[in-house]
C-alpha cells in the first residue's frame, strides 16, 4: 500500500497523530472526461511535482486547478481550468501555466516578452465607426494590486484592504473622471435600481467556472462599483479580479472610448503609486490577473454590431478568424445574439499591445460593416475577405 | 521522527488545509508529532496577515446559528488555529457568512471538516449545538447510543394512512476528513473502505455498489426510477462548505437486491444509511436499519477501521445538526384533513415531530400526504426517537380518523425532549 494510515488512538492521555502522507497517485484527479486546457496539460507525474510546493501564501496546485476538476468542459469555448490565487503562482506553478498560457494563447511561449502600449494616439482613426451599425462601443482591462491574494485565496482582510486602497484612489480622480463609490452591501434600493438601470451593476457571480475557484465567497463583503459622473468609466471592485476597469458609450468612437481608457488607468495607477502600491505587471506575461486567459492586457475591445445580413453569411466565422475577433450575444459570454445585433472583440489578450488589439477591433469592425452594406445591397463581398492577421 | 509541537506550523499554514504543504520545510513525510489532548483543542497555529479585527465576518444581515453566536471575541481566540488536519475557523463558517439564512429555517451556518473540528473549535461550536438541539449542552451531557430494535412498541401503522417508513443515519469514519476537507485521495479511501466492508453484507441485505463515474446509462435509470440517485449538491449552503468537489469523484450508492437498505458514498457525509420500505412497518425498517448498521461497523472494525464516535457528541457528522443519532425516521403519511386543522403545527410541535413535503426538506405536501419525522437528533437514542415517531404518527393517525368521524381532537401536552 502506498498511504500511511491515519490512526487515532483515543486516550484519556494524548492523541497520538502520524501525518497523513496519500500518495500523487491517489491524489490525482480523474480527467478522463475533461476537455479544459488544463486537463490537456496537467500528468500524474506533473501533479506529483507540483503537489509538493505551495506559494508563500499557501496557494496549492489543487487550488489552482480545482475550478477545471470540477467544470470538465463548456459546450462553446475551451475553458482554461484553472486560476491563480496570488502573483507568484505564475511562477510556483510554471510547470502547468507555461503550456496552458502557450495552448491559450497561441503559442505564446515561456520566453517571449509582452508590449505594453496605453499610448492611445498610436491609435489610427477609431473616431468614425458607422454609429448607424455600431451601436456602443467599449473596452475593459483588469488590474490586480501587487502584494494582496487574488479573488480565489484571499482572506476577508485582504478583500476589504484592495476595496480601501480603490476607493482611496479613485476618490482622487477628477475632471471628466470624477465619480463616486457604490459598495455593494450598503448601497439603497433607488442607487441599486439606477445601478441595474444603467447596466452598470455586476450580480454574485453564478457560473460554476467561477463558484468552483472561489471567487464568491464573502459575497457581498467588499465589492463595489465605482463610476463617473459622465457613466462614461466604470470600476468593479473585487469581482472575479481585484479592478476591472471599463470605459464605456453609446455609438462608434471607439477612438474616444479607448483615450478615456488609458487616461483614466494611467491616472489610477499613478493614483496607487503615490499611495506606495504598484499594478502586479511583468514583462514575460504583462499585467497579471486571476485568469490564465486575461494575461498581457487582459483587454477586451468591443462593439455592439447590427450584422443581420453578414451574421446569417457563411463566411461569418471566416472572417472573424483572419481578424482575429470574436462574436459573443448582446448580455457578453455565454449569451445569444439578439436582433442581429453582435458584440464583437479582440480574441487575444496576450501577446499585442493594447493599441495592437484596439485597432485589430477598429479596422476590423469597419470591415464587417462594409461587408453588412454590400450584402444589404444583394452585392459579394468575396473581393472583401481579408488577409490572416 | 518526533517534533515537539512547537514545530512551526504558524510558518506553514495559512488558511488552507493541504498537508503536502509541510514538506516545504524540509522535514521528514513521515514525520509525527505527539500532541497532548490540550493541543489539539488548542488547535494548530496558523498564520495570518491581518488582525482578528479586520477578518471578522459582516454578519449583520445574517441569521444562522453561527451567526448568532460568533462574536468577534470568539473569532479572535480561534482564527489562528488550525486542526491537525489543516481546517481552520474560516472553512468552517464559510457557508454560514455566505448564505445569511433560509426563509423557513434557522440553517446552522457552519460544519465540520474532521473530528478534531469539534474539540478544537468547540467555543463556537458548542454553544451553536445547544442552541440547535434545544439546549443540550456538550459540556457537560452525555449521548445515549442504542440500536436495540427489540424495545420499539405498536411499530406497525394504519397503511390506510402511512404508505411508506424510512430511517436514515450518517456515519464517518474515523481518521479520514469530512466532505468540506477531504482531498480526493482521502474521499477515494472513505469510498473504498465502505464499499469493501458492504461487499461482505450477506443474506437480505446482500447488495451492489454503484459508483457514480462509473454507472451506465442502464443502471442510471433504474437508480432514478427506484428514487435512489442523488445528484451532484445545488444549494449553496452545501457547495459553499465546499462538499462538492472534484464531483463526482468517489461518489456512489450501494443497495441490497431487495432495495429495502442503501447507502449513499460521499455525499453530504463519508456514509448516509437508509432502511426504508412500502407501509407501515417501522418496526421491521428499524430492525433492519440497526442490524445493518451493526453489521457494517463489525466488518470495517474486521478491516481496523471504525465510525466517529464519542459520549459528548454521539455519532460524528459533517454538519452539527445530525450529531447524535443522525437520525430521521419517518414516513409517508395521508393527513388531509388534519393537516387543515389550524392546530396541526402545534400539535406536531408537542409530539416532537416535523412536516416536510414528499420531496424531502425546502419541498411542499402533495395531496395532503406528508412527510413526518423526528426533530431531535441529540440527546436522546435511536430508539427513543423511533418511538416518539411511532408513538406520535399513530397519535397523529388517531386524530385524522375522528376528524373523519366529525369528532374533536385535542392537542397533547408536549413530550419531555430530553432523557438524560
Amino acid at each position: 500500500k502506498s498511504t500511511n494510515f491515519y490512526k487515532h488512538m483515543d486516550s484519556d492521555k494524548m492523541v497520538k497523530l502520524t501525518l497523513k502522507r496519500l500518495s500523487a497517485e491517489d491524489e490525482y484527479p480523474d480527467l478522463s472526461q475533461h476537455n479544459n486546457y488544463m486537463a490537456k496539460v496537467l500528468t500524474q507525474d506533473m501533479y506529483k511535482k507540483l503537489r509538493e510546493r505551495a506559494t508563500p501564501s499557501g496557494f496549492t496546485i489543487d487550488g489552482v486547478i480545482q475550478t477545471g476538476v470540477d467544470n470538465p468542459g463548456h459546450p462553446f469555448i475551451m475553458t482554461v481550468g484553472c486560476v491563480a490565487g496570488d502573483e507568484e503562482t505564475y511562477e510556483v506553478f510554471k510547470d502547468l501555466l507555461d503550456p496552458v498560457i502557450e495552448d491559450r494563447h497561441g503559442g505564446y511561449k515561456p520566453t517571449d516578452k509582452h508590449k505594453t502600449d496605453l499610448n492611445s494616439g498610436n491609435l489610427k482613426g477609431g473616431d468614425d465607426l458607422d454609429p448607424n451599425y455600431v451601436l456602443s462601443s467599449r473596452v475593459r482591462t483588469g488590474r490586480s494590486i501587487r502584494g494582496f491574494s487574488l479573488p480565489p485565496h484571499c482572506s476577508r482582510g485582504e478583500r476589504r484592504a484592495v476595496e480601501k486602497l480603490s476607493i482611496e484612489a479613485l476618490a482622487s480622480l477628477s475632471g471628466d473622471l470624477k465619480g463616486k463609490y457604490y459598495a455593494l452591501k450598503n448601497m439603497t434600493d433607488a442607487e441599486q435600481q439606477q445601478l441595474i438601470d444603467d447596466h452598470f451593476l455586476f450580480d454574485k457571480p453564478v457560473s460554476p467556472l467561477l463558484l468552483a475557484s472561489g471567487m464568491a465567497r464573502d459575497w457581498p463583503d467588499a465589492r463595489g462599483i465605482w463610476h463617473n459622473d459622465n457613466k462614461t468609466f466604470l470600476v468593479w471592485v473585487n469581482e472575479e479580479d481585484h479592478l476591472r476597469v471599463i470605459s464605456m458609450q453609446k455609438g462608434g468612437n471607439m477612438k474616444e472610448v479607448f483615450t478615456r481608457f488609458c487616461t483614466g488607468l494611467t491616472k489610477i495607477e499613478s493614483l496607487f503609486k503615490e499611495r506606495s502600491h504598484e499594478f502586479m505587471w511583468n514583462e514575460h506575461l504583462g499585467y497579471v490577473l486571476t485568469c490564465p486567459s486575461n494575461l498581457g492586457t487582459g483587454l477586451r475591445a468591443g462593439v455592439h454590431v447590427k450584422l443581420p445580413n453578414l451574421s446569417k453569411n457563411t463566411k461569418f466565422e471566416e472572417v472573424l478568424k483572419k481578424l482575429r475577433l470574436q462574436k459573443r450575444g448582446t448580455g457578453g459570454v455565454d449569451t445569444a445574439a439578439v436582433g442581429g445585433v453582435f458584440d464583437i472583440s479582440n480574441a487575444d489578450r496576450l501577446g499585442f499591445s493594447e493599441v495592437e488589439l484596439v485597432q485589430m477591433v477598429v479596422d476590423g469592425v469597419k470591415l464587417l460593416v462594409d461587408m453588412e452594406k454590400r450584402l444589404e445591397k444583394g452585392q459579394s463581398i468575396d473581393d472583401l475577405m481579408p488577409a490572416q492577421k | 521522527k518526533l517534533k515537539s509541537s512547537s514545530f512551526s506550523f504558524s510558518r506553514i499554514l495559512s488558511s488552507k488545509r493541504h498537508i503536502g504543504i509541510l514538506t516545504l520545510v524540509g522535514g521528514s513525510v513521515t514525520a509525527g508529532f505527539l500532541l497532548h489532548r490540550e493541543h489539539v483543542s488548542a488547535g494548530v497555529p496558523v498564520r495570518r496577515r491581518y488582525p482578528a479585527s479586520a477578518e471578522f465576518p459582516d454578519l449583520r444581515k445574517h441569521n444562522n446559528c453561527m451567526a448568532s453566536n460568533l462574536t468577534p471575541a470568539i473569532y479572535a481566540k480561534l482564527c489562528d488555529r488550525a486542526t491537525p488536519n489543516g481546517f481552520t475557523l474560516d472553512e468552517a463558517i464559510q457557508t454560514g457568512v455566505d448564505n445569511p439564512g433560509h426563509p423557513f429555517i434557522k440553517t446552522v451556518g457552519m460544519v465540520a471538516g474532521d473530528e478534531e473540528s469539534y474539540e478544537v473549535f468547540a467555543d463556537l461550536l458548542d454553544p451553536v449545538i445547544k442552541e440547535r438541539h434545544n439546549g443540550y449542552d456538550p459540556r457537560v451531557m452525555k449521548h445515549p447510543t442504542d440500536l436495540d430494535s427489540s424495545k420499539i412498541q405498536s411499530g406497525h401503522f394504519d397503511e390506510r394512512y402511512v404508505l411508506s417508513s424510512r430511517v436514515r443515519t450518517g456515519r464517518s469514519i474515523r481518521g479520514l476528513s469530512l466532505p468540506p476537507a477531504c482531498t480526493r485521495a482521502e474521499r477515494r479511501e472513505v469510498e473504498r473502505v465502505v464499499v469493501d466492508a458492504l461487499s461482505g453484507l450477506k443474506g437480505d441485505l446482500t447488495g451492489k455498489y454503484y459508483s457514480l463515474t462509473q454507472m451506465t446509462e442502464k443502471e442510471q435509470q433504474q437508480l432514478i426510477d427506484d428514487h435512489f440517485l442523488f445528484d451532484k449538491p445545488v444549494s449553496p449552503l452545501l457547495t459553499c462548505a465546499g462538499m462538492a468537489r472534484d464531483w463526482p469523484d468517489a461518489r456512489g450508492i450501494w443497495h441490497n437486491i431487495e432495495k429495502t437498505f442503501l447507502i449513499w458514498v460521499n455525499e453530504e457525509d463519508h456514509t448516509r444509511v437508509i432502511s426504508m420500505e412500502k407501509g407501515g412497518n417501522m418496526k421491521r425498517v428499524f430492525e433492519r436499519f440497526c442490524r445493518g448498521l451493526k453489521e457494517v461497523e463489525r466488518l470495517i472494525q474486521e478491516r481496523g477501521w471504525e465510525f466517529m464516535w464519542n459520549e459528548r457528541l454521539g455519532y460524528v457528522l459533517t454538519c452539527p445538526s445530525n450529531l447524535g443519532t443522525g437520525l430521521r425516521a419517518g414516513v409517508h403519511v395521508k393527513l388531509p384533513l388534519l393537516s387543515k386543522d389550524p392546530r396541526f403545527s402545534k400539535i406536531l410541535d408537542n409530539l416532537r415531530l416535523q412536516k416536510r413535503g414528499t420531496g424531502g426538506v425546502d419541498t411542499a405536501a402533495v395531496g395532503g400526504v406528508f412527510d413526518i419525522s423526528n426533530l431531535d437528533r441529540l440527546g436522546q437514542s435511536e430508539v427513543q426517537l423511533v418511538q416518539t415517531v411511532v408513538d406520535g404518527v399513530n397519535y397523529l393517525i388517531e386524530c385524522e380518523k375522528r376528524l373523519e368521524r366529525g369528532q374533536d381532537i385535542k392537542v397533547p401536552p408536549p413530550i419531555n425532549k430530553f432523557k438524560v
